[in-house]
């Protein structure tokens, strides 16, 4: 199911004689991969600011030499890829990439994938022409995930530069190598460019940007994916497997709901044992960039689990007198239908509270704005020049959104606010036009009146609202309300708004447990209509908006309840702790609905050999089908799904970087009035200690603590400061509760509210918090 | 005799040597005699002497020319494709293989596996290897392949045994540390080939 490629826009070029049609503003690179042609490129990614630090994609663009990697097309532009010249330049290159690089392909982990080699035969470099002194280069372990080994780098920095425009961590950089320096005699012998490349090369290594042997970044792994050789691996992974023996299994990441395309690369555990293991999680990088739940969080099996029918007959026995289904949002659309179908044939409550506030806000939002789905993807989000994010602890809930709202001030000269009540210290360092305010709990809504303020054309305002804004001190008495500095800010937001031409509001889970959900949807409508945002939300994990689409999902459980990787009286698990086994995420195949409201297929990467909810739906209800999959088509086409075979989803990357996977769910529009807006009141501020319902990065549920390369261990999370002032250990006093835990301290937090896990349900945080992601406690010491 | 002469047909004009032999005879008492000649001959005896000095010299001289296979075993051309022996380097003793994994990956059979781990000293450690000679075809292309002249055929063409597996560990390949000094370099298939210098471009190095 191919996009609709706009025609609009759209240049003619011909390179090596032929024509084609390139995108304005595009690559030369760019247009040259989109139209199926090859063009040697190495240091460039896709999605990131062209560093130059290869020089190999030089092509002659109207008789002149350039690097097609940062230069744009024009109308009628003639691209060469190869002239004899260009042809010297690039196999100097190669030859000098290979000056000193270690002959240990035989061991590498990268062997067999890596683009030094593919790029040392595709050139036919057979003869060494150049040489200088090594240096030695240490190997060693930058974090709990990432081995680097200097003496493989080529030092083409697209490390760094996933880091820093994609990631935001900006944790890695270059550094002096300290080794012999180049002879000037090369330089009149070789090739211009060649020179020029070596001469940097020669110069740098690669280490953590804060100094220290260490990164101390969010453990994404995405620098260890782009690396074209294998100086970046992931501890665990190293020299464990050659790349050509594991079998690659396209899936979806399972943790958070930004539901990215990965691969899961298995092969057999060991001599011993022929079961398939997981050895690593890769993707398409230039397309698509994975978090660290993503890339580590996969190895949560339900392992040798066989057909146990004593428990099957009584999970049967189970459903037919149970009253409520508790599940998560750990489950696939498929999934997802079949409870929705015994909810329909048997009467049964359906009890999800996370993703109930969020299908209820999602409600909310669609009655407000007419749009039946929020409006934006996080791909769209990518695209814009201005991102306002609210309502979401970004770094920790949502990393998809957090690499948009980075990138965008990276790429697209962009601008972004970022409001929330947890100080972060990495959001800032994105760009010189970000804006992060620290506002009290219970101010949300006063943020979106500030938006409105800043951003709405006030023409379309009603006047009540505009009066309002006028009675709480205007843009300057909202911006010092919300924890800002007006006088500072508003000097610099003329700036920050220059040629800024596409809005985005992110918006973050925390509105969705709002005792006033309500009226910030509302805000959020109005927005919208009157200020040209976009809006995209952060569904709490996994498949939440599948699950929120999908299911009519009830507000409380009663009765008789089967627990579907929840507690219950029956308790169907894929932890292995059930009273019947299922299997895990990464052994089931079907459809997750993501982030991007896009419906994507996953498959089965290890083999489970018990019961499925399908065994179940088989025995319990007439017209089950034969298999998971066969639920794909009857997803509901009246909420925007498609009646379409699970096999006949795509499922890749075109070369022009258009995704091929799954579809997009159909998102109607209807004609709205302006919603009516509330004023809001600061009877509700929250004091005292506050505690935040949140997980570290990296964590989402109990799957992920489960992953062997997951370590962010449970616990209260709090900034250095506060940290001081905590013991070890702390017991937190709830209303409704108390629970004992070990105080963490994150450098990148800052301010005194304390995040509190809750990817461990057995804890029972979501209780303690009783619906709410924020809460007023007491903190005792042990 | 020349080619010129082996490609010339015509007979009556080549130079050959006639035998002087006798007529065969034609008469049935003619025929008699050469019967009775023939096996009266004393070269009966000198044959039938040859065979008694031989046995004698084999019982009691010491010189029997029967192998006394098992006990003895004829020494093999090094081309001979028989169970896997892995080497270790002379120097120190280590084993050779670096765990590639070509051998694995371009077994035909699909008979090859190991695992790997990275080591205490950074290095890429071979942790288990083994061979499935139920599958094995002996086709020599994991002795080609191998780039550290580790893996190679080894002499031991007795392959019967009660279990397969009972030699196709890595320990049981290996060169017993202790007999390291009776490794034999291996000139089979897949060693270096004589003029393998001259095919050699020098790298240039700056040191
Ligand atoms: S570590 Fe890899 S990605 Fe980074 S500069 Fe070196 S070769 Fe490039
Ligand atoms: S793991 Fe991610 S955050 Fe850390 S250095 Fe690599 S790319 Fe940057
Ligand atoms: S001899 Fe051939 S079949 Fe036997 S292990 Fe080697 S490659 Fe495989
Ligand atoms: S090819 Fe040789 S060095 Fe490589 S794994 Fe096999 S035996 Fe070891
Ligand atoms: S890809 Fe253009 S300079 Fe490296």
């Amino acid at each position: 199911m191919s996009e609709v490629q706009t025609v609009e826009n759209m240049v003619s070029i011909t390179i090596d004689g032929k024509e084609y049609k390139a995108k304005e503003g595009e690559y030369i690179l760019n247009a040259a991969r989109a139209n199926d042609i090859f063009i040697p490129a190495i240091c460039y990614l896709t999605r990131c600011s062209p560093t130059l630090a290869c020089r190999i994609c030089l092509v002659e663009a109207n008789g002149k030499q350039v690097y097609s990697c940062n230069t744009k097309v024009k109308e009628g532009m003639e691209v060469t890829v190869n002239t004899p010249n260009i042809l010297a330049e690039r196999r100097a290159m190669m030859e000098v990439y290979d000056v000193n690089h270690p002959l240990q392909c035989g061991v590498c982990d990268q062997s067999g994938e890596c683009e030094l080699q593919n790029y040392t035969l595709e050139l036919q470099v057979d003869s060494q022409s150049y040489s200088i002194p090594d240096t030695k280069r240490e190997t060693s372990d930058w974090s709990s995930v990432l081995h680097y080994d200097a003496g493989l780098c080529i030092v083409c920095e697209r490390c760094t530069t996933v880091c820093k425009d994609m990631i935001g961590d900006a944790a890695i950089k270059t550094t002096k190598r300290g080794g012999a320096s180049l002879d000037k005699a090369w330089k009149d012998e070789m090739p211009k460019d060649a020179y020029a490349m070596w001469n940097k090369l020669q110069k740098s290594v690669i280490a953590p940007s804060n100094g220290t042997g260490s990164t101390d970044c969010s453990d994404c792994g995405e620098c260890i994916a782009v690396c074209p050789v294998g100086a970046l691996v992931s501890r665990d992974f190293v020299y464990t497997s050659n790349a050509w023996d594991l079998r690659k299994i396209p899936a979806v990441s399972a943790h958070s709901s930004d539901g990215f395309q990965i691969y899961y690369e298995v092969k057999p555990i060991s001599i011993d044992n022929r079961d398939e293991k997981i050895y690593r999680v890769t993707n398409e990088w230039n397309y698509v960039s994975l978090d660290g739940s993503a890339r580590f969080g996969y190895d949560y099996e339900n392992r040798g689990v066989t057909k146990d029918k004593k428990a099957f007959d009584l999970a049967i026995e189970a459903f037919k007198k149970a009253k409520t289904i508790r599940f998560n949002s750990m489950i696939t659309n498929e999934e997802a239908m079949m409870l929705q179908t015994l909810k329909e044939k048997m009467g049964i409550k359906l009890y999800n509270p996370e993703v109930r506030a969020f299908q209820k806000f999602l409600t909310l939002y669609a009655d407000a704005s007419g749009h039946s789905l929020y409006t934006s993807s996080m791909e769209d989000s990518m695209k814009s020049d201005f991102i306002v994010s609210v309502g979401g602890a970004l770094r920790n809930d949502s990393p998809g959104l957090k690499y948009a709202f980075n990138n965008v001030q990276k790429m697209n000269k962009g601008a972004g606010l970022y409001f929330h009540p947890v100080g972060d210290t990495l959001i800032p360092s994105f760009g010189k036009s970000v804006s992060t305010f620290t506002h009290k709990v219970g101010l949300e809504e006063a943020t979106l009146y500030l938006v409105l303020a800043l951003f709405s054309d006030q023409d379309k305002l009603d006047s009540s609202v505009k009066d309002y804004i006028t009675e709480l001190g205007g843009k300057e008495g909202l911006i010092d309300l919300v924890g800002g500095d007006s006088k500072k800010f508003i000097k610099g937001f003329d700036k920050m708004m220059k040629k800024k031409e596409r809005f985005t509001l992110m918006v973050g889970e925390d509105y969705y447990y709002h005792d006033r959900a309500d009226n910030l949807a509302k805000l959020i409508a109005l927005i919208e209509q009157t200020a040209g945002f976009n809006v995209v939300m952060n569904p709490p994990k996994s498949n939440a908006l599948g699950v929120a689409i999908i299911c009519d999902l009830d507000d409380n459980a009663e009765g008789y309840t089967v627990g579907y990787n929840e507690i219950g009286d029956f308790r169907l698990s894929a932890l292995g702790d059930g009273d019947l086994d299922i299997p895990a995420f990464n052994q089931q195949e079907g459809t997750v609905t993501n982030l991007s409201k896009r419906v994507v297929p996953t498959n089965v990467a290890l083999d489970y050999g018990g019961y499925e909810l399908n065994d179940l739906m088989k025995e319990l209800i007439d017209d089950a089908p034969e298999e998971t999959i066969d639920w794909t088509k009857r997803l509901p086409t009246d909420r925007g799904y498609r009646a379409v075979e699970f096999d006949s989803l795509d499922n890749y990357y075109d070369n022009a970087g258009n995704e091929h996977r799954g579809y997009l769910l159909n998102v109607l529009f209807e004609e709205r009035d302006t919603p009516k807006v509330e004023k809001f009141y600061d009877d509700t501020l929250l004091d005292g200690d506050i505690v935040y319902r949140c997980n570290p990065p990296r964590q989402f549920n109990d799957f992920s603590a489960k992953a062997h390369q997951i370590f962010e261990p449970f616990g209260l999370y709090v900034s250095s400061s506060k940290a001081e002032s905590l013991g070890k250990k702390v017991e937190v006093v709830f209303d409704n509760g108390t629970i004992v835990v070990d105080v963490i301290e994150d450098k990148k937090m800052e301010g005194d509210i304390m995040a509190l896990s809750d990817f461990k349900s057995a804890e029972n945080v979501y209780g303690l918090f009783d619906g709410s992601r924020y809460a007023s406690v007491t903190i005792k010491e042990v | 005799m020349s080619l010129e002469q082996f490609k010339n047909r015509n007979v009556g004009t080549q130079n050959y040597v006639k035998l002087d032999l006798a007529h065969t005879p034609t008469t049935g008492w003619g025929q008699f005699k050469q019967v009775v000649g023939r096996t009266f001959k004393p070269e009966l005896f000198v044959g039938l002497w040859v065979t008694f000095r031989e046995m004698g010299n084999a019982l009691v001289g010491g010189k029997m020319h029967t192998t006394q296979y098992p006990f003895e075993k004829l020494p093999i051309s090094p081309r001979y494709r028989a169970i896997h022996d892995m080497l270790r380097l002379m120097e120190s003793g280590n084993y050779r293989c670096i765990g590639c994994g070509l051998c694995e990956k371009i077994c035909i059979s699909n008979c090859i596996s190991m695992e790997t781990k990275y080591d205490e000293n950074q290095r890429k450690e071979v942790s288990e290897y083994t061979i499935n000679f139920g599958r094995c075809i002996f086709c020599g292309y994991c002795a080609e392949v191998c780039p550290e002249l580790a893996i190679v055929h080894g002499p031991r063409y007795e392959t019967a045994s009660e279990q397969r597996a009972s030699f196709s560990l890595f320990e049981d390949m290996l060169t017993p540390i202790d007999k390291l000094n009776l490794q034999q370099e291996y000139d089979g298939f897949g060693a270096i080939s004589p003029n393998a210098d001259e095919n050699i471009k020098p790298t240039p190095l700056a040191y």
